[in-house]
């Protein structure tokens, strides 16, 4: 980074002005103060690409510092970046373009709407299409994706493999050959990752169990690529975003649930733009839309004292709070108890807006994980159960917990402990 | 510069690979670029980047989806795209070498990039055989290359981490172990309009040169033993591993 730029002398006992004194108290500014002769260069090459033009409302009220996840591990936050920028830091090639997690934290209080969520993918993509730094494992999982279809690298051909171990019959769309009411699309992580297909075994359990109509899509789903935009591999999204729609549309269903947040925010919110305009819920609304029907079937208590994390693309990005406690607090034995971060206010993992992928990155610009800090708030409500709805939360908090000292603490997805209570195990 | 890469197309074996008959099952298995060329082709660039010139990627098109990988290569930085309509997924290396070497003959190459193996023949015979086809010097297990004028200064590694530095005199085919920067990732975007703008040059196979050896069976390989997980306290392992190797007669 560029240091600042020196500041003039600027104040003056006596000051003459086109002939006329001037001269007042001491301390009246008669020239630009130190501020203002930054040069707003840095900001306005922000501010120019598309997406990006809100970083130049700034006017460094900081409200955004109080809540910036990343902030309270580290030293950033958007008023501290537009700071950065207008004393020298280029954000196109800065290690601070890779840091936010787009949780949506700061846009949530910005008086000024300066907007994360556009600003950061925007110039991530300015810096991806003109071969300034990109953190390799984010190369990685950019390749992964386009390669293999999900940014594990692991084969097409397996990514239904894991319907082997679920215990129910898990029907595949294409050999169903008749409407169905849900399109299940289960994701990258819980088809691959070996927690991931935890939470999707018990998902189709309980599936089979409420007798809901259902079918994946096998071997034909592919990654929704939603983080990989977010860290701005937009050409990426869209190739990803075309194969999808053609996908799902070649098939008769009434409703797409998802698994993750972040396929919700892909289908809900940005595919639309593409032309795809369904019907697209996440399995928490989902099911609890039907807790009549699976109150009975929780049949076996589960003494657990439990926190929940809002994943910011639940909570924040899509506004569901309530139908994950619901379906918590719908388990006999359970006590649920709230971090002090909770809702509006939820403490990111880290995963978001690539993150998921530039732990190792990250880790050198901060003090710790952010997951290993939400870890730490957990443990620090007496929980023994961090109950998550986002399958990139499991691995990462499993993680958490482990460096972080908390290993009494348990890491579930919401469809773990159902199937807990359903199953007795 | 007359720079050319010559790149492989090859089965993925990502997953099982799948067997039918005598050979592999070419009708269900995806075709990926061999990952040591992926190696090649950044070196080659880097090449370039640093003298000028122009880089041409070329490749034996096996089942018809070759595009995709010139695409890449193309955004990566290459300015040319041929492909050799071959057509024959079983084409082996030495007929895959006859048919590159052919095509590169009349591209007055200074330097022929190639990565120095690939996962389905492993035999690392198709640098050589295009530098004896095209009557050039070959240097295989190369990790960086820099070029002065109308020589190239080659490292190359030998096993137990010896190296060696060469000199050559241009032209010359060099076998890529590693580039001496990781490959570089071509955004998605930049690839699908280099696909709607670039054209790729087709060339005829030309010249017959098979490796004479057929297939007599292929199968996978028979697993014969298992890995032994020793459980306990370190002391306990240690002391275990003590034991297995001194009843094995090894200490």
């Amino acid at each position: 980074m560029a240091g600042p730029i020196k500041a003039k002398y600027v104040e003056k006992e006596h000051a003459v002005v086109d002939g006329v004194d001037i001269s007042g108290h001491w301390n009246r500014m008669f020239e630009p103060r130190t501020i203002f002769e930054y040069t707003p260069e840095l900001i306005e090459k922000v501010a120019d690409i598309p997406g990006g033009e809100s970083f130049a409302n700034c006017y460094q009220c900081a409200k955004c510092i109080a809540v910036c996840p990343v902030d309270i591990v580290g030293n950033y936050g958007p008023r501290k970046l537009y700071r950065y920028a207008q004393t020298g830091m280029d954000l196109t090639e800065a290690p601070e373009l890779w840091l936010c997690t787009t949780c949506k934290n700061c846009l949530r209080v910005c008086p000024k709407e300066v907007d994360m969520i556009q600003i950061m993918p925007a110039v991530r993509e300015q810096a991806i299409l003109t071969g300034k730094f990109v953190p390799p494992e984010l190369q990685q999982a950019f390749e992964n994706t386009a390669k293999t279809g999900n940014p594990l690298g692991q084969p097409q051909r397996k990514r239904d493999a894991w319907i082997q171990s679920a215990g129910v019959t898990i029907p595949i769309i294409k050999d169903v050959a008749r409407p169905v009411d849900v399109l299940w699309y289960v994701g990258s992580y819980p088809s691959y990752h070996p927690r991931g297909i935890d939470a999707a075994s018990a998902a189709a359990r309980i599936f089979s169990a409420l007798e809901i109509d259902f079918a994946i899509l096998g071997k034909e789903e592919k990654d929704d690529a939603d983080s990989q935009r977010l860290a701005g591999e937009k050409g990426l999204f869209e190739m990803m975003t075309e194969y999808n729609i053609e996908t799902f549309n070649k098939y008769e269903w009434k409703e797409l649930v998802v698994t993750g947040p972040h396929e919700l925010n892909a289908f809900k919110n940005v595919y639309p733009k593409h032309g795809f305009e369904r019907p697209v819920v996440h399995y928490t609304t989902f099911l609890a839309r039907y807790l009549d029907r699976l109150k009975p079937l929780l049949k076996h208590r589960v003494e657990k004292k439990i926190t929940y994390h809002d994943p910011c693309y639940l909570g924040r990005h899509n506004g569901e709070y309530e139908a994950p406690r619901k379906l918590l607090e719908a388990i006999p034995g359970v006590e649920l108890v709230e971090m002090q971060r909770n809702r509006e206010n939820g403490y990111c993992c880290g995963g978001g807006g690539g993150g998921m992928w530039m732990d190792s990155f990250t880790a050198k610009h901060t003090t710790m994980r952010l997951s290993e800090k939400r870890a730490m708030e957990a443990a620090s409500t007496g929980a023994n159960v961090l109950a998550v709805a986002c399958p990139f939360e499991v691995s990462r908090f499993t993680d958490a917990v482990k460096s972080t000292g908390n290993e009494h603490v348990d890491v579930l997805d919401i469809l773990e402990l159902l199937d807990k209570s359903m199953r007795g195990e | 510069m007359n720079i050319v890469v010559a790149i492989k197309h090859i089965p993925s074996i990502a997953d099982d690979l799948p067997v039918k008959g005598n050979n592999v099952d070419f009708d269900s298995v995806d075709f990926v670029l061999n990952e040591f060329d992926e190696q090649s082709i950044e070196q080659a660039v880097l090449v370039k980047e640093a003298v000028g010139g122009t880089v041409t990627v070329v490749g034996v098109d096996m089942i018809g989806e070759l595009d995709g990988v010139l695409h890449l290569a193309l955004a990566k930085g290459a300015d040319k795209a041929v492909k050799i309509t071959g057509d024959d997924p079983a084409a082996d290396s030495h007929q895959q070498a006859k048919w590159l070497a052919e095509a590169i003959k009349g591209m007055s190459a200074d330097i022929v990039f190639v990565g120095v193996q690939a996962s389905n023949d492993l035999d690392g015979q198709i640098g050589p055989m295009i530098a004896a086809h095209l009557d050039m010097p070959y240097i295989g297990g190369v990790s960086s290359v820099e070029v002065t004028g109308e020589t190239a200064t080659v490292n190359k590694e030998f096993a137990g981490g010896v190296g060696a530095k060469y000199a050559v005199t241009l032209p010359m085919v060099v076998g890529v172990q590693a580039s001496v920067k990781p490959p570089r990732y071509a955004p998605v975007s930049k690839v699908r309009q280099v696909a709607q703008t670039a054209t790729i040059e087709k060339v005829a196979p030309s010249g017959d040169a098979g490796s004479g050896l057929t297939f007599k069976k292929m199968a996978p390989p028979v697993v014969t033993g298992h890995a032994e997980m020793i459980e306990g306290s370190s002391k306990e392992v240690a002391a275990k591993i003590v034991e297995l190797l001194k009843s094995k007669g090894l200490v």
